[in-house]
């Protein structure tokens, strides 16, 4: 404590410092600080008062002993005393030592805090300091209560000096961290945005890292912030490095009000204001031309604030997007940083890179840094410069540079570090997908990925490969020619193994012309194998023999012997010796027509697999919606079975991603490829642009609970209950990766006439913005129907992962059917009101094909699941369905009638909806035609 | 087995690092310092889990001593290990000091590649090791063939801790029992838990090569002396006898003739050893009682009264008494009145500690004291930890006596009678804690 010891020594503490420096071990520490424990607290016992400095050295000596981490329960009291003095080192201590050992502890607080407010509202600034220090670095909930009325009128007084200013503005904003609802908003908060114009260079700083923070919370309050620190700003930039006297840092003025200032300005979206629009292009202008000057000193002080400004600006210019000449020269720059020698600018410059290559003006840009990045990935000896130059190239990936980029992180997969190859596997499967020009070269860049990392390819991937090869005619020739020579290795892991098996007992056959890959060798291949794969996979492998006995009945009698073998029959676990005893039954009763018919070749696959495609589709954009499809078919009892989707989904936006993973059996991808431009659809870009939002409302028609969303990153479930006219949506997002999420924001707005309250939506708990890897975080949404309504709300999502934003766009599932009450009624009371309701805008009728097998039990539950009353015994055709409820909403309650006639033999259905309203009789029959 | 051994100083130093397996890295010696000797927490507990490696150690003074180990060893053979090379290196040159490790280091190195071969621990008996390693280092060469054949012989021999033809012109033997008592007692005198744990020095210069018998009053040995008919003192050996829970022997002690007649027979090494270890926790005989009496007066005022009585024979002399009385964190001053001996309020240790040079049996002594407290915020309750004492008594707590010591020589002429024998049992206390 060279500036206590300085003016008035304290003698002592330097000798106990020193003391306890010289003790040779711990023991003898504790016998010191004992030691001199005893003789403080005789100190303070003693009866005649001790003078202010004795005091200040003791409790000097005790917060050294506390910061040594021995516990101190005496001498709060002394401390307390110490602020009322009047001597500014007593005082400093006395503060040092509640805001480094104040507990809550009530009778000292009411203590404390008062003679804080004694020193507020004294006229002496250091004091004031003091105080404010001390309130900032306890910054408990009582400190907040009991002063943040106070602070904010320090603030804003006219007479309050530049430095007490700056730490009110300081203690402000860690109060508002700390407990924000005690910080409340007036009329100070528009004098604190004019605080930008101060004069004094310190009080501005200050004040701007208040204002970022209020503004985040309150963005329209803080507004006419842009305009004041664009001036601001420009002001700075355009200055001479002396003009700014004691704020210039190595030649660079005033780096940190530069770099706050870019970040406030990132909070919001570009100034409408031509003119101040101009200015700041202008600044940001001169920033990327200083950039480009010569250094004006050599010192590393002088380049690292010029680097933290140009940074700032870069992202600045990357969350405006909208400059595209502004976009290119900062990519420009960057790419001259890449070569830098220093490693955090190589860092710090992909990193910016990353998002700059997510902008539509600047992803040309980025691109042609490629070679450097792949250099950078090749040679570069921190790994995290290298996971950022993944990252880069994973983002500039595009058509015309997939194949380079893929081959590129295939090779590094081989020598990358373990922590990020299952990201780097996953991200080279996705872009393996998206940009797949050709099948074949899938393939090879799949089985080579197996290859060379097989412990991270995860077993969707592995599925997809299967899938598209069994759905594809034309690579199947060449994928079992390339398995066949994969499983050549001598030591192959055990997903290739699963491949191999697969594949060859689908296709072996249009390879065994050759005699290098005849049948028997294909056999003996697969076979050498056998033993050191696991239980499942040998599983795998013993149906790919059965099709072997298929395609080759030469191999019969050698696969037989294997399959009686003890160790297949006689297996300890069921599921292979299942396997071998019905196979070898199979193969040895069965005659070879039987045997052809059973073991035909796979048919392209149906959207019965579809959690498997699920998992996998979650590498692909408005797959999302089709995987919600599939699982909720799947779990629906098959109900939503492939016809239905194939309707649906040919309504919506053509996905062509669905085509490859042979969902439909309709048109080839050949058809559809050159309509979207890309084979696979990747989320992050396109699903913002893309989501086909019908679709999800007609999953949720019928019912409450499911998953709304998902992809390799995120999974959105959804649980949703009914009331009346109210409504509790729980959402739950949880992260499928290992890295945390950052920024995490949602929001749900309702667009258009939506917008204009006839959907009262509030958002309950706001969300944490990080989500850690693999963990689960809820939000819950209060929904209030005030009349009826035919759109969705959007639900927003933005998230950085591994530095990239994501932003997503869904539709929550809110129908006007949510809000049904049943009502029972019985035959007549139903005609009756069928009559009532003849007015021709009432009703609505559809007429329209059956997309799902007519099933009655179905059909049931899923009016069941419209949340009406599914009334029996009413039409005189018992094949007819009808129903009624009344849908609830805050203004009016409309009461519903339905009539559903199925025609089995026409496969069509005739669906008549008869309501008090027309607008629901309309919508209820959009919502519900899509549903057969 | 053992995989490494490495020695530090206070500060986390390596002194000594000796691996002996391959399978102890090169990050072993630092894991250790960093997860024990720098640890923001005491470690407490004397085995250490580090990234599936075991570190066991023990504290001398200053120093560090570690094994490592890989494998699931025998933890409790480790630390016999580790103890026996404790013994080996004060043998050689003393206290255990940073200083002396500094200065011995050849030796000590020279020493564990005697003592543990490829982890497994070998010979570590001083005399055996004392003849062929020596600290005058080239003096060492002057050894002719000969002897060095002798020694090799002896010490891969059948007795490899006494070599041949050692001759003195007076037999004499020396028989120290060294005991240790424990003891935690409730305030109001109830024995909580109680054991001695003892142990029988030897030192004896004999010639030749004799055999010794060694007889104390084993309650097995006596009972079935009972039984056999021999009734010398019936009434008074039943009396006298103990009952010791387990005991260890020197490997020079025929275990085989223990298991079997529970005689302890056996051929003694050449200067001083430890013969046996024992335990007794029936019938203990307690020095001394502890009687506390803690009044608090007011939140700022404790009043400490404490009783020593001293129960055993009145012509015994009991030494070096020292009583400790724990006293509370925020004590603020002291006053004591003592009526014998000297007491002092040590602040450094947060106690009062009591001196009393030497006491007769059957007395009683005296303290009080008055502490001063200063309020403090915490509600925390002073914890109250135990009076402990130290002491020093001319006998044996356990009742330990020893009955015989024969010698044998065949070969040479002397006879027991011959041998001038001195015995001295000595009982200290272990941690002897009365609550308060």
């Amino acid at each position: 404590m060279p500036a206590v010891s300085k003016g008035d020594g304290m003698r002592g503490l330097a000798v106990f410092i020193s003391d306890i420096r010289n003790c040779k071990s711990k023991e003898a520490e504790i016998k010191r600080i004992n030691k001199e424990l005893a003789n403080i607290r005789s100190k303070f016992k003693g009866d005649k008062a001790l003078d202010g400095y004795s005091k200040k050295k003791y409790v000097c000596k005790l917060l050294f002993i506390f910061l040594l981490g021995h516990d101190i329960d005496f001498g709060h009291m002394e401390a307390v005393n110490l602020l009322s003095s009047n001597k500014y080192t007593e005082k400093q201590i006395g503060y040092l030592f509640i805001s480094v050992l104040v507990n809550s502890n009530s009778e000292l607080i009411r203590l404390i805090n008062n003679a804080i407010k004694n020193d507020l509202s004294s006229r002496n600034p250091t004091f004031m300091c003091l105080a404010l220090h001390c309130i900032a670095n306890v910054g408990s909930r009582e400190m907040a209560e009991a002063f943040a009325g106070e602070i904010p009128r320090i603030l804003v007084a006219g007479d309050t000096m530049d430095s007490v200013k700056q730490s009110a503005a300081l203690c402000l904003l860690r109060l508002y961290k700390t407990s924000p609802d005690l910080v409340l908003m007036g009329e100070w908060t528009s004098r604190v945005v004019h605080l930008l114009n101060d004069q004094h260079m310190g009080v501005v700083t200050a004040a701007i890292s208040l204002i970022t923070c209020l503004s985040q919370k309150n963005p329209d309050e803080f507004k006419t912030c842009v305009s004041l620190a664009v001036s601001r700003l420009s002001r700075i930039v355009s200055s001479a490095s002396t003009d700014l006297q004691d704020y210039t840092y190595y030649f660079v003025p005033a780096p940190w009000l530069s770099c706050k200032l870019l970040r406030l300005l990132q909070c919001y979206p570009p100034p409408e204001d031509g003119a101040v629009k101009g200015r700041l292009v202008e600044c940001l202008e001169t920033i990327l031309n200083k950039a480009q000057e010569p250094p004006k000193s050599k010192k590393v002080q002088h380049s690292n604030a010029k680097n933290a400004i140009l940074f700032e600006a870069i992202s600045l210019i990357i969350h405006y997007d909208s400059e595209p000449n502004l976009l290119v020269r900062a990519c420009n720059q960057l790419g001259q940083f890449l070569q830098h020698r220093e490693t955090n600018l190589r860092y710090l410059a992909l990193e910016s890179m990353c998002t700059l290559a997510s902008s539509e003006f600047s992803h040309e840009a980025v691109k042609t840094h490629i070679e450097t990045v792949i250099n950078a990935l090749k040679t570069e000896r921190d790994v995290s410069v290298r996971q950022r130059a993944a990252d880069l190239l994973y983002a500039m990936c595009d058509r015309s540079n997939a194949k380079q980029i893929v081959a590129e992180m295939l090779s590094y997969l081989e020598t990358a570090d373990y922590s990020i190859r299952e990201e780097m596997v996953l991200k080279v499967a996705i872009l393996a997908e998206k940009y797949a020009v050709d099948y074949s070269w899938y393939v090879d860049t799949i089985l080579n990925l197996i290859r060379i990392a097989g412990d991270y390819v995860s077993e969707e991937v592995w599925y997809r490969v299967i899938q598209i090869v069994i759905n594809r005619d034309d690579v199947q020739g060449y994928a079992a020619k390339t398995v066949f020579e994969a499983l050549q290795a001598p030591a192959c892991h055990e997903n290739m193994v699963k491949v191999g098996g697969y594949i060859l007992g689908e296709f072996g056959n249009l390879i065994a012309g050759d005699p290098r890959s005849s049948p028997l060798v294909q056999f003996n291949l697969l076979h050498s194998k056998f033993h050191l794969c696991s239980v499942p996979t040998r599983a795998l492998l013993l149906s790919a023999y059965i099709k072997f006995i298929n395609l080759f009945p030469e191999t019969k009698s050698t696969i037989q012997e294997v399959l009686r073998s003890d160790s297949q029959i006689r297996n300890s676990d069921v599921e292979l010796q299942q396997r071998a005893v019905e196979y070898l039954k199979l193969s040895s009763i069965a005659s070879t027509d039987v045997l052809a018919t059973v073991l035909e070749e796979m048919p392209p696959f149906p959207e019965r697999e579809s959690s498997i495609l699920a998992k996998l589709k979650k590498k692909k954009g408005p797959g999302a919606v089709s995987v919600n499809e599939l699982e909720e078919g799947k779990r629906e009892g098959g109900e939503l079975n492939g016809g239905g989707e194939r309707g649906g989904d040919s309504s919506s936006t053509p996905s062509p991603s669905a085509d490859l993973l042979g969902l439909r059996a309709g048109p080839p991808v050949t058809a559809a490829a050159p309509s979207a431009g890309s084979l696979l659809v990747d989320v992050f870009s396109e699903a913002v642009k893309q989501p086909s939002p019908t679709a999800f409302l007609r999953l949720f028609v019928c019912k409450n609970n499911g998953v709304l969303f998902e992809n390799q990153l995120l999974q959105i479930g959804i649980k949703s209950e009914y009331r009346q006219n109210l409504g509790r949506m729980y959402l739950f997002y949880g992260n499928k990766t290992s890295v945390q999420f950052v920024t995490f924001t949602t929001t749900v707005t309702c667009p258009g006439e939506l917008q204009s309250h006839i959907l009262h939506i509030h958002t309950w708990n706001s969300l944490e913005p990080l989500i850690e890897g693999g963990a689960q975080v809820q939000q819950v949404i209060n929904i209030e129907c005030l009349t009826d309504f035919s759109d969705a709300p959007l639900l927003n999502i933005k998230f950085r992962y591994g530095g990239a934003l994501q932003n997503l766009t869904l539709k929550l599932p809110v129908t006007i059917n949510k809000f049904f009450q049943p009502t029972e009624m019985a035959s007549h009371d139903f005609f009756q009101r069928w009559k009532q309701l003849s007015l021709p805008q009432q009703e609505a009728q559809k007429i329209f094909k059956a997309n799902h097998a007519m099933d009655t039990e179905v059909l049931k539950a899923k009016l069941l699941g419209l949340g009406m009353a599914l009334l029996e015994n009413v039409d005189p055709n018992p094949e007819n369905f009808v129903c009624a409820g009344v849908i609830q909403t805050k203004a009016q309650q409309v009461g519903s009638l339905l009539r559903l006639e199925p025609n089995a033999q026409a496969q069509m259905y005739r669906l008549t909806v008869r309501s008090s309203k027309d607008t629901v009789s309309k919508r209820l029959c959009e919502l519900l035609a899509e549903q057969f | 087995m053992i995989g490494g051994l490495f020695i530090y100083n206070h500060k986390g130093e390596v002194l000594i690092s000796r691996v002996y397996r391959d399978d102890i890295g090169r990050n072993a010696v630092d894991a250790f310092r960093v997860n024990v000797i720098h640890a923001r927490q005491q470690v407490r507990s004397p085995v250490t889990n580090i990234a599936r490696t075991s570190f066991f150690h023990v504290k001398r003074s200053n120093i560090w001593l570690a094994a490592v180990t890989k494998q699931n060893v025998n933890a409790a053979m480790v630390f016999e290990f580790l103890y026996k090379m404790c013994d080996v290196m004060t043998a050689y040159f003393g206290k255990i000091s940073e200083e002396n490790i500094k200065n011995n280091f050849v030796l000590i190195y020279e020493l564990l590649d005697e003592i543990l071969d490829f982890g497994y621990p070998q010979n570590s008996e001083t005399g055996a090791l004392k003849t062929f390693i020596t600290q005058q280092g080239i003096k060492g060469q002057h050894q002719t063939k000969e002897e060095q054949s002798q020694i090799t012989s002896q010490v891969t021999g059948q007795i490899g801790w006494r070599r041949e033809g050692i001759k003195y012109r007076r037999n004499e033997l020396f028989l120290d029992v060294l005991e240790s008592v424990n003891l935690l007692m409730s305030p109001q005198g109830q024995v909580l838990s109680a054991h001695v744990s003892g142990r029988v020095v030897m030192k004896s210069y004999l010639s030749g090569m004799p055999e010794c018998k060694f007889g104390m009053n084993d309650k097995i040995v006596i009972d079935k002396q009972g039984k056999g008919g021999t009734t010398d003192e019936p009434g008074k050996s039943g009396k006298q006898s103990i009952a010791i829970d387990d005991c260890t022997f020197h490997q020079c002690v025929r275990l085989s003739k223990f298991d079997s007649e529970r005689s302890i027979s056996f051929i003694p090494p050449d200067g001083e050893y430890e013969l046996m270890r024992y335990r007794t926790t029936k019938d203990i005989i307690l020095p001394f009682r502890v009687i506390p009496l803690v009044r608090e007066v007011g939140r700022t005022k404790l009043e400490v009264k404490v009783v020593i009585k001293s129960n055993f024979k009145p012509s015994l002399l009991a030494q070096k008494i020292e009583v400790r009385i724990p006293t509370p964190l925020n004590t603020s001053g002291v006053q004591v009145i003592c009526m014998k001996g000297k007491a002092k309020y040590k602040a450094s240790e947060n106690a009062i500690v009591w001196k009393i040079k030497r006491m007769a049996g059957m007395k009683e002594s005296q303290i009080s004291a008055e502490i001063e407290l200063l309020p403090t915020n915490d509600k925390k309750k002073w914890a109250r930890p135990p009076i402990s004492m130290n002491f020093e008594v001319p006998f044996a707590p356990s009742g330990l006596k020893v009955r015989y010591l024969k010698v044998f020589e065949s070969k040479l002429n002397y006879s027991d009678h011959d041998v001038i024998k001195w015995v001295r049992y000595i009982g200290r206390s272990g941690i002897y804690e009365t609550r308060c």
